[in-house]
């Protein structure tokens, strides 16, 4: 195909820098505030370039005990969420790719359904709340999201790619089936499996709806800065004033909670474009 | 289904001996169809609540020791003061949130297939990823910065717009723009995708044929997209009355509720924070009930119009 350049491509350019400027302004806007010193944000918050440069806010944050065990919670789950979820998901997955099992399709179908209906909110919150009485406990960020069956049915198609022989062969050799996918199926199913614990992990991270509803008292890092987004006035003095020298402010805080909040995201999403797109043209349905 | 395993999929009949022989994959499996059971089957059975009436008090007692009410818990809900409004805000919000987002995505794809300088294209695409990654209560954060009163917007007017802290609908387009912002990078992979599906020979022809480039965008492009816009706005219109709580309650403050109080916000509101599950339960269920008709309606029309359904 010949590329003749003319006047419309470079307005694409034109508008797609427009497109880069909308995106990214605010993210920097955030992190020009949080470098800078809070009482001079007050006068206007209209800038990317910190205009009184300040680690205060930074230091504030990572000295706060109400805002390090968040941390420690969020990334907690993050790593022990993706964990259990890329074992369970991948085990799972490598029972339903066989067709031979005999519940194969009854299985397969029983998850299927719950892609498409569910309790909803008010029967959730009570079987979680009342029957199981996980609130408030470490389990109700790992369990109840355990599996989500979008990346279970990505990993088995991915496994129905894969040759059969191999796994005929290990049966062969005496591998019983957990051996045959423990060693066999799941050392090749390392892109799949790259996918879906970066999508376990980016969920985890991310989560806020769970901390609302059944954990405020086990809080992430993502519900601390709804809980200062909320607050017209914070309480900062908690180490007493004399140990912080440079005044912080709610809105100064919360800024630096974006950034170590979003930071882990921006350092990731590079390797998720390329995994995620892959896992959005792969992920058929059907049997 | 892969070919390699034609050779072993013969009738598997249900047997002893064979749970025996597939007892190793039966412990892979079994623990996570309960783990499913509990989780996604039980609350399934908790609708039979939308028809009882269940407080706190009575949550404990056997299902059919309950009272029932019939429909009583909907006629309450609909008879709720806040109800009405808080349909209107759901469609609404939701309206606008499709016809705006199918468009922006289109648009959006349709520049990025047309971008020559391909580097470029990729930085900007992948820019474009960012906030789709990003969770809503940092998007909420950075939006408050943007909208709120001496925001950036209001700075670079220099006057007060009041557009998160005005009472009216103003609040559904500043939700829909920023959920545009957040999402239309990643809504576009999808048409970009259905569109490096065009046969290239249809360009080729066309320009040999004189078309200018809109002609082969008009001609070409859209038409070849055509079916997968018509099957993901089935599927949004199917979710219409789905407005996530999580978005419209990090994006509100008491000052705008009335404007930005949705259905799954409102069916909380009523079943955990006034206690009443049995109300809430029946909002939940209206919700998912009025989302099948809608996406059956969507479907047929899609079908009368001659488009591919989606069922």
């Amino acid at each position: 195909m010949k590329k003749k350049v003319s006047t419309v491509d470079y307005i694409l350019v034109l508008v797609f820098a427009v497109v880069i400027v909308i995106t990214l302004y605010p993210f920097l806007n955030v992190l020009a505030i949080s470098f800078n010193d809070a009482t001079d944000t007050i006068k206007n918050i209209n800038f990317v370039i910190p205009r009184m440069f300040t680690l205060s806010n930074y230091k504030y944050v990572f000295k706060d005990s109400d805002f390090v065990m968040p941390f420690v919670t969020s990334v907690s789950r993050t790593l022990i969420g993706t964990l259990v979820g890329v074992f369970t998901t991948s085990m799972l997955a490598y029972t339903l790719s066989r067709k031979d099992f005999v519940f194969h399709k009854l299985f397969t179908v029983l998850f299927v359904i719950t892609m498409y209906v569910g309790g909803g909110l008010i029967p959730d919150y009570l079987l979680i709340m009342r029957t199981l009485k996980l609130g408030n406990n470490f389990l109700v960020y790992i369990i109840p999201g355990m599996i989500w069956v979008y990346n279970m049915i990505l990993v088995r198609s991915f496994i129905d790619g894969l040759p059969f022989a191999l796994q005929e062969a290990a049966k062969i050799d005496g591998a019983n089936d957990f051996q045959i996918w423990y060693k066999i199926v799941l050392p090749l199913c390392t892109p799949v499996i790259a996918t879906i614990a970066l999508y376990y992990a980016v969920g985890q991270w991310n989560s806020f709806m769970d901390t609302y509803l059944y954990a405020q008292k086990l809080p992430t890092l993502q519900y601390k800065m709804y809980e200062i987004m909320n607050q017209a006035t914070m309480k900062l003095d908690i180490h007493g004033s004399s140990k912080v020298t440079t005044a912080v402010t709610p809105m100064s805080i919360r800024m630096a909670v974006t950034v170590v909040a979003t930071v882990p995201i921006v350092i990731v999403y590079p390797f998720l474009q390329k995994y995620f797109i892959g896992g959005m043209t792969l992920g058929s349905v059907k049997d | 289904m892969s070919k390699n395993q034609t050779a072993v999929k013969r009738k598997t009949r249900l047997s002893l001996g064979i749970i025996w022989r597939q007892r190793y994959l039966l412990a892979m499996s079994i623990p996570f169809v309960i783990w499913l059971i509990i989780f996604k089957y039980i609350p399934l059975w908790g609708w039979t609540m939308a028809f009882q009436d269940v407080k706190p008090a009575t949550f404990k007692k056997p299902i059919f020791e309950r009272e029932f009410v019939g429909f009583g818990n909907f006629i309450k809900a609909f008879k709720d003061r806040l109800f009405t409004q808080t349909m209107i805000n759901t469609i609404g919000v939701s309206i606008i949130g499709i016809a705006i987002g199918t468009l922006a995505a289109i648009v959006f794809a349709v520049m990025l297939n047309e971008m020559k300088f391909l580097k470029f294209k990729k930085v900007t695409q992948t820019i474009s990823y960012l906030p789709h990654f990003v969770s809503w209560v940092i998007i909420a954060s950075i939006a408050k910065n943007v909208f709120n009163d001496g925001g950036v917007v209001d700075s670079l007017f220099n006057t007060n717009l009041h557009l998160m802290s005005t009472n009216s609908v103003l609040i559904w387009f500043v939700i829909v723009f920023i959920d545009v912002w957040k999402e239309v990078g990643w809504n576009a992979i999808i048409y970009l995708s259905a569109m490096a599906g065009i046969d290239p020979g249809l360009y080729e022809a066309a320009e040999i044929d004189g078309a200018n480039r809109f002609q082969r965008i008009w001609h070409i492009t859209l038409p070849g997209i055509r079916p997968t816009i018509i099957v993901l706005l089935i599927m949004s219109i199917g979710g219409a009355l789905n407005v996530g709580m999580e978005r419209q309650m990090l994006l509100s403050n008491p000052l705008i509720e009335d404007h930005t109080m949705v259905l799954s916000w409102f069916s909380y509101k009523r079943g955990i924070g006034n206690s009443d599950y049995g109300l809430g339960t029946a909002i939940g269920v209206f919700q998912s009930a009025v989302g099948i008709t809608l996406l059956l309606i969507a479907n047929k029309i899609a079908g009368l119009l001659g488009e591919d359904r989606l069922i």
